[in-house]
C-alpha cells in the first residue's frame, strides 16, 4: 500500500542470494527444462507424437530417432516432449485447485476458531483419508476416465494438505502480538487475515505448493499408468510407462525414458522447494 | 468554562466498574463441568485525564487481562469499562472502532508486536488506515512527524522492523499508539523486554510525551521502579483483585498490605556485601474457586482466623491511600524495609 521501495530482502539481493543457492539453481534449471520441453512441443517436435508407423517400431536410438521408437513406431523424444504438457497442465491445475480451496478454508478455520474450525478440519481429515487413486477410480466410474478426472481427483486430494498447512501456520500468526495490535487499531478479522496473516505465511505456502506439484506429477503418472488419466492417443509420461510395461524384458529402455523424465521433474521441484524455503526465510535473509 | 469542558473535568477519562472476567478451562472429564479461572474478581478503578495509573502484581494476578478489557479486546463476564463516560462494551462495533482512536496500546514484546512483513510507515499508520483511507502523502507526513516525536528519523519510514534495535522498535510501537493523538495509552509491560539502559530512555520518552500531549497512561508492570517513575497512582493486584492503591510515595513508603510489602521486599537491590535470604517457595493460591476469607491469607505472615473467614474489602486509610487488609494499620506500623525513608527507585535524571 505505502512505499514498497527498500524491501527488506531487496529484489536484487534476493536474486543474488538465489543464484548462490545450489539446490535452488539446480531445481530451477530442471523445472525450466520440463517447462521448456512442454512449450517447445507446442511449436516443434522431431516427429509427430500421434503418427503411428508400425514398420519402424521398437527402433534403437539413431540419428533419426534420438531415443528410438516405441511399440507403435512413435518417436520417443516427441512423446516425451508432448507428455510434458500433460504433466504440467495437470500439476498446475490440480495444485491450483488445492491451493485456492485449501488456503481459503485454512484461513477461515484459523480466523473463526470454534465450530467453523472444527467442521473444516474434520472435513479435511475425511477427504485426506481417501487416497487420490481411490477417489480417481470413483470419479472415473461417474464421469469416465480422462484428464479432467485425474485433475479433479488430484486437486481434491491436495485440498486437505493445504488446509492443514494453512491452518497451522495461520494459527501461529494469530497468536502473535501484532495481531492484537491490529485488533486494537480496529481492524476486523477479514482485514487482519488479508493484511497480516496471509503475507506472513506466503513463503510456507509457496514451498508447500512446489512439493505438492511434485506429488501431483507422480499422482498423474500413476493415474495414467492405471488408465484413469490421460487417454490415448494423448501421450503422457504415465501412459508411456504403462505401454512400456508389456515390453519390459524386450526393450527396458522404453520404461527408462519416461521414468527418468518423471524422476527429474519431481527432483527439480523438490530442490526448488528446498531452495525457496531457505531463501524466503526472513531469519536467513536478515543475516546478509 | 463550557459544559463540555466541565463534563470532562468531572467525568473520569477511564472508569472501570466491578470488572469480572472468568475463563473456562478445558474439560478434564466428560461428566464434570469444566473448571473456571477467575482472572478478574471485581476490579474497580478510575483515572482522570492527564493522570497515570500503574498496575503492579505478580504473574497471574490479572494485570494483562485488565489491559485487554480496558482496550475492549475481550468482553468481560460482568462489569463495565467506561471511556469518558461511554461504556465500551455496550456500544456498536462501528462506534467502538471509531472510539479506538481515543485509547491505544503499547505491548510488551517489541519483537512480536510489529508485523515483520510491513514497513515502519505501514505499521505506524495502522490505527489511521484501519478506520479510513487517507491519501498517501498526508499519511507519510503524519507518520514522519510522529516518528520524529518518538526520536526516530524520517529516513526510517521505509525500513522494516528487523532493521531496528529493541528500544527503537518500542519507539515505533509508541509512535503507532501516538498517531491518532489518543487520550489514554495502555502500556502492558512496555520496558520489561528491554535492556536497563534502554528502559530508561523509553521511560523518559513516555514521560516527555505525557507532558507534551497531556496523555494518560495505564502502565502495567511487575517492576515497581518503572511504576514509581511514571505514575501518579499505583494499584497493586493480587489474584484478580486490587489489594492496595494509593500514590507511589504512600505505597512504597508506608505500604498497608502485606502483599505490597512482600513485593517491595522482593525488589533486588545491588548492595555490596549484602546477604539475601532465600524465601521459601509458597504455593500460589488457586484462582479457580472462591474460597472464604482473604485470598492472600495462605501466604500472609500476619493472617489469623478472622482473615481466613472474612474477605477484607478495599477501605480508605487516608485520602489517597486504601488497602484491602484487616490489619492495614499494623502493616503500616511495621518498620520500613529500607533504612532510608522512601527513595525514588529510579533517580530522576537518567
Amino acid at each position: 500500500m505505502i512505499a514498497q521501495a527498500g524491501t527488506a530482502p531487496a529484489p536484487n539481493a534476493f536474486w543474488r542470494r538465489a543464484l548462490r543457492h545450489r539446490s535452488f539453481v539446480v531445481g530451477a534449471l530442471l523445472c525450466l527444462l520440463v517447462l521448456g520441453a512442454a512449450l517447445l512441443s507446442l511449436v516443434w517436435t522431431p516427429w509427430s507424437a500421434y503418427e503411428i508407423d508400425v514398420a519402424s517400431k521398437l527402433r534403437p536410438p539413431s540419428s533419426a530417432h534420438w531415443l528410438g521408437t516405441d511399440v507403435l513406431g512413435r518417436d520417443i523424444v516427441s512423446l516425451l516432449l508432448v507428455g510434458a504438457r500433460a504433466t504440467i497442465l495437470v500439476g498446475i491445475i490440480a495444485v491450483g485447485i488445492g491451493l485456492t480451496c485449501g488456503v481459503c478454508l485454512g484461513l477461515i478455520a484459523a480466523a473463526q476458531r470454534g465450530w467453523t474450525e472444527e467442521v473444516i478440519m474434520r472435513f479435511s481429515d475425511f477427504t485426506f483419508a481417501f487416497p487420490a487413486v481411490l477417489s480417481a477410480i470413483m470419479l472415473a466410474a461417474v464421469i469416465g476416465p480422462g484428464m479432467v478426472t485425474s485433475i479433479t481427483a488430484i486437486g481434491i486430494f491436495q485440498i486437505p494438505v493445504f488446509v492443514r498447512v494453512t491452518r497451522g501456520s495461520a494459527g501461529a500468526i494469530w497468536a502473535r502480538e501484532f495481531i492484537l495490535a491490529a485488533r486494537a487499531a480496529g481492524k476486523g478479522r477479514v482485514r487482519i487475515t488479508i493484511e497480516h496473516v496471509l503475507p506472513n505465511i506466503l513463503s510456507i505456502l509457496i514451498v508447500q505448493a512446489t512439493i505438492q506439484f511434485a506429488l501431483a506429477i507422480l499422482a498423474e503418472a500413476a493415474l495414467s499408468y492405471l488408465g484413469l488419466g490421460t487417454q490415448p492417443p494423448q501421450p503422457s509420461w504415465g501412459r508411456m510407462l504403462n505401454d512400456a510395461q508389456t515390453l519390459l524384458f524386450q526393450s527396458p529402455s522404453l520404461a527408462v525414458y519416461p521414468g527418468a523424465a518423471i524422476a527429474l521433474a519431481v527432483l527439480g521441484l523438490n530442490l526448488l522447494g528446498d531452495g525457496l524455503r531457505d531463501l524466503l526465510d526472513p531469519r536467513l535473509a536478515r543475516q546478509r | 468554562m463550557s459544559t463540555a469542558a466541565k463534563m470532562s473535568a468531572t467525568t473520569p477519562l477511564l472508569e472501570v466498574r466491578d470488572l469480572v472476567q472468568r475463563y473456562t478451562l478445558p474439560r478434564e472429564s466428560l461428566l464434570r463441568s469444566p473448571g473456571e479461572v477467575l482472572a478478574l474478581n471485581g476490579v474497580s478503578l478510575s483515572l482522570m485525564a492527564g493522570q497515570s495509573l500503574g498496575i503492579v502484581g505478580e504473574s497471574g494476578s490479572g494485570k494483562s487481562t485488565l489491559a485487554r478489557l480496558i482496550m475492549a479486546l475481550e468482553k468481560p463476564s460482568s462489569g463495565s469499562v467506561l471511556m469518558a463516560g461511554r461504556d465500551l462494551h455496550c456500544v456498536s462495533a462501528d462506534e467502538l472502532r471509531r472510539a479506538r482512536r481515543e485509547f491505544q496500546m503499547v505491548f510488551q514484546d517489541p519483537y512480536g508486536s510489529l508485523d515483520p512483513r510491513q514497513t515502519v510507515a505501514r505499521i505506524v499508520a495502522e490505527p489511521l488506515t484501519a478506520l479510513e483511507n487517507p491519501d498517501r502523502e498526508t499519511l507519510r507526513v503524519r507518520v514522519a512527524s510522529v516518528l520524529r516525536q518518538v526520536g526516530l528519523r524520517d529516513a526510517d519510514i521505509d525500513k522494516y522492523p528487523h532493521e531496528f534495535s529493541g528500544g527503537q522498535r518500542q519507539r515505533i510501537a509508541i509512535a503507532r499508539a501516538l498517531i491518532t493523538q489518543p487520550k489514554l495509552i495502555v502500556a502492558d509491560e512496555p520496558v520489561s523486554a528491554l535492556d536497563v539502559s534502554v528502559q530508561a530512555q523509553v521511560l523518559n520518552l513516555m514521560q516527555d510525551l505525557q507532558e507534551q500531549f497531556g496523555l494518560s497512561y495505564v502502565l502495567i508492570s511487575h517492576d515497581l521502579a518503572v511504576v514509581d517513575y511514571l505514575c501518579d497512582e499505583v494499584a497493586v493486584m493480587y489474584l484478580g483483585r486490587i489489594v492496595e492503591r494509593g500514590r507511589p510515595e504512600d505505597l512504597f513508603g508506608q505500604c498497608a498490605h502485606p502483599y505490597t510489602r512482600a513485593l517491595l521486599d522482593a525488589v533486588p537491590q545491588a548492595q555490596a556485601g549484602a546477604v539475601r535470604r532465600r524465601r521459601q517457595s509458597v504455593a500460589i493460591a488457586s484462582q479457580s474457586f472462591g474460597s472464604a476469607g482473604c485470598a492472600y491469607a495462605p501466604r500472609c505472615p500476619l493472617a489469623d482466623a478472622h482473615c481466613r473467614e472474612v474477605a477484607p474489602a478495599l477501605r480508605a486509610l487516608t485520602a489517597h491511600h486504601s488497602a484491602a487488609c484487616h490489619k492495614a494499620e499494623s502493616v503500616m506500623a511495621l518498620p520500613p524495609l529500607v533504612s532510608e525513608p522512601h527513595q525514588p527507585l529510579v533517580s530522576k535524571p537518567l
